[in-house]
């Protein structure tokens, strides 16, 4: 039996802040920080966004896609998110009222830097398998944090995608199959309480991003007994253009099937959301019978690799709902005093 | 520290945040927000709970310049009466566009926001708002998948 996507759902913010705005304001060179991130603007929440509305937003567009599936099917709900609006108080509640799909489901909040909902997919991919559920939906959003004048600040965005995971007809994309891999790595946290995270610097690419993404897809490689030929896409967790793409390149994927996933330039880090999103962009325009290998990445430090097949479902499915370009063209740009009184960054009497 | 407003919250979330009302299939009416029972049937009434599409028009707006303390961070915005497909009028916020691009008329539909923030750490209030209907990219995107199909074939 078939198992995996039955329905996805991308939703990103409208508001953009570019590059040479943020740098102007520190005295930076706007120029470094474009070609060194690969990036050229960012996503940003407006005053009555946050983690819970862009879920929510996400998972109506993927309902819109799971056409057949009934609210009261679904079993389970999953936010994976490092920005939930409370400690103490599951996003994935009020997401699963929002949806019309309470009260008989479980519903949770995971948290694993940017690969919460990843795994959080493989938790749903094995409720569905076990029979335990007919239908599950993981969702990542984030309204990432970057402490200003903080080289974070010029990625850490907002947005988010969500999967209807389920077997049979139905099912969009396979999931063949998926492999994890985790090792505790100081690379980037943040303590209780604390408003921004804090990074290791350089220390964030060999032991952590590169360690992970490259053992990971390397781990799934040798699971499937596949190879990088035999996939026609590869999406990775993408905290700026280089990671992924030298990542690609030491895999020995060919760099064109990186492109219709990379999208990190033109919307910035959304964290949970960053290969989801990617991963979205593909299932946009993929043709039955390809083939997508996703590989995410969650400072401290683990990655989920995912062997995914289109099929012909795909076609009937994917124009129900807004594609992620849609969302990338759709921006109105703010300068830096309307974009920190956005993020609350003034100090108010 | 108080909880005052969290059962009112508590009590009306549903319809705010799935847009739920009130439909009579006597008299075929729908309402906002949801009804015991139908005021025209009266005893005849036979109300069900019923989830609005969250598409409409414009039916009135204005633009609060000063808002009260809990939306002032909000200001300038849109508050409009929103007539919805079903028929029902509902006040809401307009976001996702300049106040000076709405008008009377213009088709919006529901998206889910927060409404307001209590103070010192209290509750968050989501609800729906509504924004401009922008279809823009059904055909945008049909030609996108066509032009694949096309160059796909050709190669």
């Amino acid at each position: 039996m078939r198992v995996g996507i039955v329905g996805y759902g991308v939703y990103v913010p409208r508001l953009r802040i570019r590059v040479e705005e943020i740098a102007k304001v520190w005295g930076h060179d706007a120029n470094s920080y474009r070609e060194g991130l690969g990036i050229e603007e960012k996503s940003v929440p407006s005053l009555d966004e946050d983690t819970a509305t862009i879920a929510v937003e996400a998972a109506r567009n993927a309902m819109r896609r799971a056409q057949e599936v009934k609210p009261s099917e679904v079993g389970a709900l999953f936010v994976g998110s490092e920005s939930h609006p409370y400690v103490v108080k599951p996003t994935a509640a009020t997401v699963a009222e929002a949806l019309g799909l309470t009260p008989s489901l479980t519903a949770a909040d995971t948290e694993f830097a940017c690969k919460a909902a990843t795994t959080a997919v493989q938790a749903c991919l094995g409720m569905v398998k076990a029979g335990y559920i007919r239908y599950g939906i993981s969702i990542g959003a984030d309204t990432a944090q970057g402490a200003p004048r903080d080289a974070l600040e010029y990625t850490a965005a907002a947005g988010g995608a969500a999967y209807v995971i389920g077997a049979g007809e139905g099912v969009i994309a396979e999931v063949e199959a998926t492999y994890s891999y985790t090792q505790d790595v100081p690379d980037f946290w943040r303590r209780d309480g604390a408003s921004y995270p804090r990074h290791a610097g350089r220390f964030t690419g060999e032991p952590a991003y590169f360690e992970h993404v490259i053992n990971c897809t390397k781990g799934l490689l040798e699971k499937t007994g596949t190879s990088p030929t035999d996939y026609d896409y590869v999406v990775f967790h993408q905290p700026n253009s280089k990671f992924p793409l030298k990542a690609a390149r030491e895999l020995g994927f060919e760099e064109k099937k990186l492109h219709p996933g990379l999208l990190v330039n033109r919307l910035g880090n959304t964290y949970s959301g960053s290969s989801l999103i990617g991963l979205a962009a593909v299932l946009d325009v993929a043709s039955p019978g390809e083939r997508i290998l996703l590989t995410s990445y969650g400072s401290g430090a683990g990655s989920d690799s995912f062997s995914i097949r289109v099929t012909e479902a795909i076609e009937a499915k994917r124009e129900l709902a807004p594609p992620v370009i849609y969302y990338l063209d759709k921006r109105e740009y703010i300068d830096y005093s309307t974009y920190a009184r956005f993020r609350r960054l003034f100090k108010e009497r | 520290m108080g909880v005052s407003g969290v059962p009112r919250h508590w009590r009306s979330l549903r319809e705010r945040y799935r847009l739920l009302g009130t439909y009579c299939e006597n008299c075929g009416t729908s309402f906002f927000p949801p009804r015991k029972i139908c005021p025209k049937c009266r005893r005849r009434g036979r109300t069900r709970e019923v989830e609005f599409s969250g598409r409409g028009k414009v039916f009135s707006y204005t633009v609060i310049h000063v808002g009260s303390k809990t939306f002032e961070e909000y200001a300038p915005y849109v508050i409009g009466l929103v007539e919805l497909e079903e028929g029902p009028r509902v006040l809401s916020q307009i976001v996702d566009c300049k106040p000076e691009e709405v008008h009377i008329g213009m088709e919006v539909e529901a998206c889910f926001r927060k409404l307001f923030e209590q103070e010192d750490g209290g509750i968050i209030s989501y609800g729906f708002k509504f924004r401009p209907v922008d279809d823009s990219w059904v055909e945008y995107y049909r030609k996108l998948l066509a032009d694949k199909k096309v160059k796909a074939a050709r190669t």
